[in-house]
C-alpha cells in the first residue's frame, strides 16, 4: 500500500516537473539568480509532494532531523540507518535506492570512482566560506599539520561536476557537504580500572586481560590497531591510513597474539553492541563511539572518554547527492543542505558530542552554557542536558579531552581506506577467524 | 511446482555458481572467468581453520539435539499416555518458538554474562570464587545457544515417527523376552530412523549455514563458515562470497547425500 503511494506520488512529481521546465525556459536567468542567493524557494507548494530518501549510518540519521525539514521545508525526508559496510555497499551497489548519501568521508574515497553521486556546486552552498578549515584547505588552523589517513579535504573535491578524480585544491565542486565529525579514542570504566590510562597501548595491557574489545569493522579497527601497537613501540608506520603489506601483517601479528593470550571478551560491529559490553561491566577498556559513552553515562554508569597521548583517531561524514537527482528534486536537496548548514541540525547534534561543519551556525542554537561545554571545554554553570532531555552532567563538569581546537587540534589520523584494503581485509578475516 | 522450483531455487544457485568465477576490485566487480575465488579459498589456511570449526559446532550440536531430543520425544511417545496431555506437552515445546529466534539468542547474553544471573547464582550458592569466564563470549556459549535453537527440529520429526510406530511391534518384543534396552535398541531406534535422519538434515543445515548466532554468542571472536560469506558480502566482495557458498553448498550435499545412504527416507516415508 505504502509503495503505491510512492509510486504515484512519484508520476504526479515527473509530469509537474515537466511543466515547470517549459515554464523555466522563458525565466531560466531569473530563477537562477533566485536559488543561489538562497531566496525562499519559489516553487513553494510543488515542493511539499517531494520526498528525498536519505540513508546512512545510525549517527546523524535521525528522525528529529526528519521532522524539523517537514516544519521548515516542507518536504519529506525518509531515513534508512544501516552500518558502514551496508552504506558502502548501497552507495556503490544501488544507486537507485537514495537521493542523499550520508556517507563518511573514507566511504566515499571508495565509492565515488562507481560514479554514482553527483558533485555540488559550492557557490549554492550559502555557509561554504563558513564551513571549518579541516574540510577544505585540510589545516583546522592555518599553522596545523595534516593528519594521516584519508583527510577530509583529499576527498572533498573533484574537478567538475562530472569528475571522476579528486583534487586538492578548492575546485568549487564538493563530493560531500561536512555534516558531522569526531575524534575517537578508547573508552574506559573509570570505576572498575582504578587508575589513569593515558596511552593507546593499554588496550593491549594484560592487566585488562579478558576486558578489552576492539570493533570489528575492519577499515576502522585496523587503525585502533595501529595507534595501539605505534604507541607500544612495535611498529612504526609511514601512514597508519595506509599501510604497506609488511606493516599490516606485523599489526595483525601482534592483535592475533594477543587474542589468543584471551586478551579480549568479544568483538563489537553495531553501537549497542559497544554499550552494552561497557555498561554490563564485561568490557572496561574499548574501542568505542562518543554517543556510545552518552548512552553508558545516561545509565547511570561511570564511562570515559579517555583522551590519550598519541592523539585521536577522527571521522567525519558529509551528504553527497545521488546521481539521479534533478530538477525540482535537486533543488530541494540544495534546500536540504544549505538548512543543515544553518544551524538547527549542527546545534543537535553538538549537544551529542559530535561538532558540526560551521560551528559558528550551531551556536545560534545552543545556549551560551552548552556552547561552553561542548565546544569551548569549558566548566558546566547548569545541567548539561542531552536533546531527547536527559540530564547528561552536572554543573562543574568539563568535557573529556576539552576544548574543539584542543580535541581536533590533536587528530593522529583519520579513518581511510588504504590502497591494500583487500589485503588487509584478508588478514582481518583470519584475526577474526584465530 | 517445476516452475517454481526453477525460478527459485535452481536460477538463484546457478547465478551464485556464474558469479563465483567474476572477478572484483574493492567496489565494483565484472563478469570474467576466474579461479582467482576458489583458488584463495581453497589454499587460505583460514578456510580450512573456519571449516574445521562449523564442522566442530555441528557435530556437538547435533549429538546434543539428537539426545535431547530423542529423550524428550520418547517421553512424550511412550510414557505421557493420555492425548490431550500429550498435545499439551507437545506445545509446550514450541513455546519458545512463538518469538523470534534473534530474540531467544540474545538473552542468554544477560543470563551468562560475567554478572548475569548463571555466575550470581553459582557464586551465591558458594560453588565458585570467580565469576566464570566462558559461559558467554565463548564456544560453549554458541553451542548452547544452537542446541537451544534447533532441539525442536529434532523432537518434532522423531516424534512423528515414534507416534507411528506400530505399538504390537513393542508388545511382541516384550512377549518375546527383550529387556527394555533391547526394545529400545531392537525395535524402536530402526523404526524412528527416519524422524531422526530427518531431524538431523534440519539441525545439519541450519547449523552449517549460520551466521548471527555465532557473531553474537562468540562476541564476535569465532568464525563460521556463514560468517565468513557474510563479512565477503558486507566488503562488497560477491565474488569471493558466491565462491565460499559454492564450497558451503557442495560440502553440505556431501554431508546429506551420505546421511541418506543409511537410510532410504522416501521408503520409509
Amino acid at each position: 500500500m505504502r509503495e503505491l503511494n510512492k509510486k504515484t506520488h512519484r508520476s504526479n512529481l515527473t509530469k509537474t516537473g515537466k511543466q515547470r521546465r517549459l515554464l523555466m525556459k522563458g525565466a531560466a536567468a531569473t530563477v537562477a539568480a533566485g536559488t543561489i542567493s538562497g531566496a525562499p524557494m519559489i516553487w513553494a507548494q510543488n515542493i511539499k509532494d517531494i520526498t528525498l530518501r536519505q540513508f546512512g549510518t545510525g549517527v546523524s540519521n535521525l528522525n528529529d532531523v526528519a521532522d524539523k525539514v517537514k516544519e521548515d521545508l516542507g518536504f519529506t525526508l525518509e531515513m534508512t540507518s544501516l552500518d558502514s559496510d551496508s552504506v558502502t555497499q548501497r552507495a556503490a551497489t544501488q544507486p537507485k535506492s537514495f537521493d542523499i548519501a550520508d556517507i563518511e568521508y573514507w566511504i566515499c574515497k571508495k565509492v565515488w570512482p562507481a560514479g554514482n553521486l553527483q558533485a555540488m556546486d559550492t557557490s549554492r552552498i550559502d555557509n561554504y566560506d563558513k564551513i571549518v578549515g579541516t574540510f577544505r584547505s585540510g589545516k583546522l588552523n592555518p599553522d596545523s599539520v595534516i593528519a594521516q589517513g584519508t583527510a577530509p579535504h583529499s576527498v572533498g573535491f573533484v574537478d567538475g561536476p562530472d569528475g571522476k578524480s579528486f583534487v586538492n585544491e578548492e575546485s568549487g565542486w564538493m563530493t560531500l557537504i561536512p555534516t558531522i565529525y569526531n575524534a575517537d579514542t578508547l573508552g574506559i570504566r573509570p570505576d572498575l580500572i582504578g587508575r589513569d590510562i593515558t596511552s593507546w597501548a593499554e588496550l593491549l595491557n594484560p592487566e585488562f586481560k579478558g576486558k578489552a574489545s576492539i570493533l570489528d569493522i575492519s577499515s576502522i579497527g585496523i587503525m585502533d590497531a595501529a595507534m595501539v601497537c605505534e604507541a607500544m613501540g612495535e611498529v612504526t608506520y609511514g601512514d597508519k591510513g595506509n599501510m604497506t603489506r609488511d606493516e599490516i601483517d606485523q599489526t595483525m601479528a601482534i592483535f592475533t597474539e594477543a587474542k589468543k593470550n584471551g586478551q579480549f571478551r568479544a568483538f563489537w560491529k553495531s553501537f549497542d553492541e559497544s554499550v552494552n559490553l561497557m555498561s554490563s561491566g564485561e568490557v572496561v577498556i574499548q574501542s568505542m563511539w562518543s554517543p556510545a559513552i552518552s548512552a553508558v553515562r545516561s545509565k547511570g554508569i561511570p564511562c570515559v572518554y579517555q583522551p590519550l597521548e598519541e592523539g585521536y583517531r577522527s571521522w567525519g561524514g558529509g551528504l553527497g547527492l545521488s546521481k539521479n537527482l534533478s530538477g525540482l528534486e535537486l533543488d530541494a536537496a540544495y534546500e536540504y543542505i544549505n538548512w543543515y548548514l544553518s544551524g538547527w541540525v549542527g546545534g543537535y547534534l553538538m549537544r551529542q558530542g559530535y561538532y558540526s561543519a560551521v560551528p559558528e551556525t550551531s551556536k545560534n542554537f545552543m545556549s551560551t552554557d552548552e556552547w561552553g561545554y561542548w565546544f569551548e571545554g569549558k566548566p558546566a554553570e547548569g545541567e548539561i542536558v542531552n536533546p531527547q532531555g536527559v540530564v547528561m552532567e552536572q554543573a562543574g563538569a568539563v568535557r573529556d579531552g576539552g576544548s574543539f581546537d584542543e580535541r581536533m587540534g590533536k587528530v593522529a589520523c583519520w579513518n581511510s581506506v588504504m590502497d591494500e584494503n583487500q589485503y588487509m581485509v584478508r588478514k582481518w578475516n583470519e584475526f577474526i577467524a584465530a | 511446482m517445476t516452475l517454481i522450483l526453477i525460478f527459485f531455487l535452481l536460477l538463484p544457485v546457478l547465478a551464485i555458481v556464474v558469479v563465483s568465477f567474476w572477478q572484483s576490485t574493492a567496489y565494483s566487480y565484472s563478469p570474467a572467468f576466474i579461479f582467482e575465488n576458489y583458488e584463495f579459498l581453497l589454499t587460505s589456511p583460514v578456510t580450512l581453520s573456519v571449516y574445521l570449526k562449523t564442522l566442530m559446532f555441528t557435530g556437538i550440536t547435533w549429538l546434543c539435539c539428537l539426545l535431547i531430543g530423542f529423550t524428550v520425544a520418547y517421553f512424550l511417545a511412550f510414557h505421557v499416555r493420555s492425548l490431550p496431555v500429550q498435545i499439551g506437552l507437545f506445545l509446550l515445546c514450541t513455546v519458545p518458538f512463538w518469538t523470534s529466534n534473534i530474540i531467544r539468542m540474545i538473552s542468554w547474553i544477560p543470563f551468562l554474562g560475567r554478572n548475569g544471573i548463571a555466575n550470581n547464582a553459582l557464586q551465591d550458592l558458594g560453588l565458585i570464587d570467580e565469576p566464570l569466564e566462558w559461559l558467554l563470549f565463548s564456544d560453549f556459549a554458541v553451542i548452547l545457544a544452537f542446541v537451544h535453537l534447533f532441539t525442536l527440529f529434532m523432537i518434532v520429526p522423531i516424534f512423528n515417527s515414534m507416534m507411528r510406530l506400530d505399538r504390537s511391534l513393542i508388545e511382541a518384543a516384550v512377549d518375546a523376552g527383550a529387556t527394555g534396552w533391547q526394545v529400545l535398541s531392537n525395535v524402536i531406534i530402526p523404526l524412528t530412523k527416519p524422524g531422526i535422519m530427518i531431524g538431523s538434515i534440519f539441525v545439519i543445515t541450519l547449523v552449517m549455514g549460520d551466521f548471527i548466532t555465532v557473531r553474537f554468542m562468540s562476541g564476535g571472536q569465532s568464525a563460521s563458515v556463514g560468517r565468513v560469506i557474510s563479512n565477503e558480502i558486507s566488503l562488497l566482495q560477491y565474488p569471493a562470497a558466491s565462491a565460499s557458498a559454492v564450497i558451503l553448498l557442495l560440502t553440505v550435499l556431501i554431508m546429506i547425500g551420505t546421511l541418506l545412504r543409511f537410510v532410504d527416507i522416501r521408503k520409509e516415508l
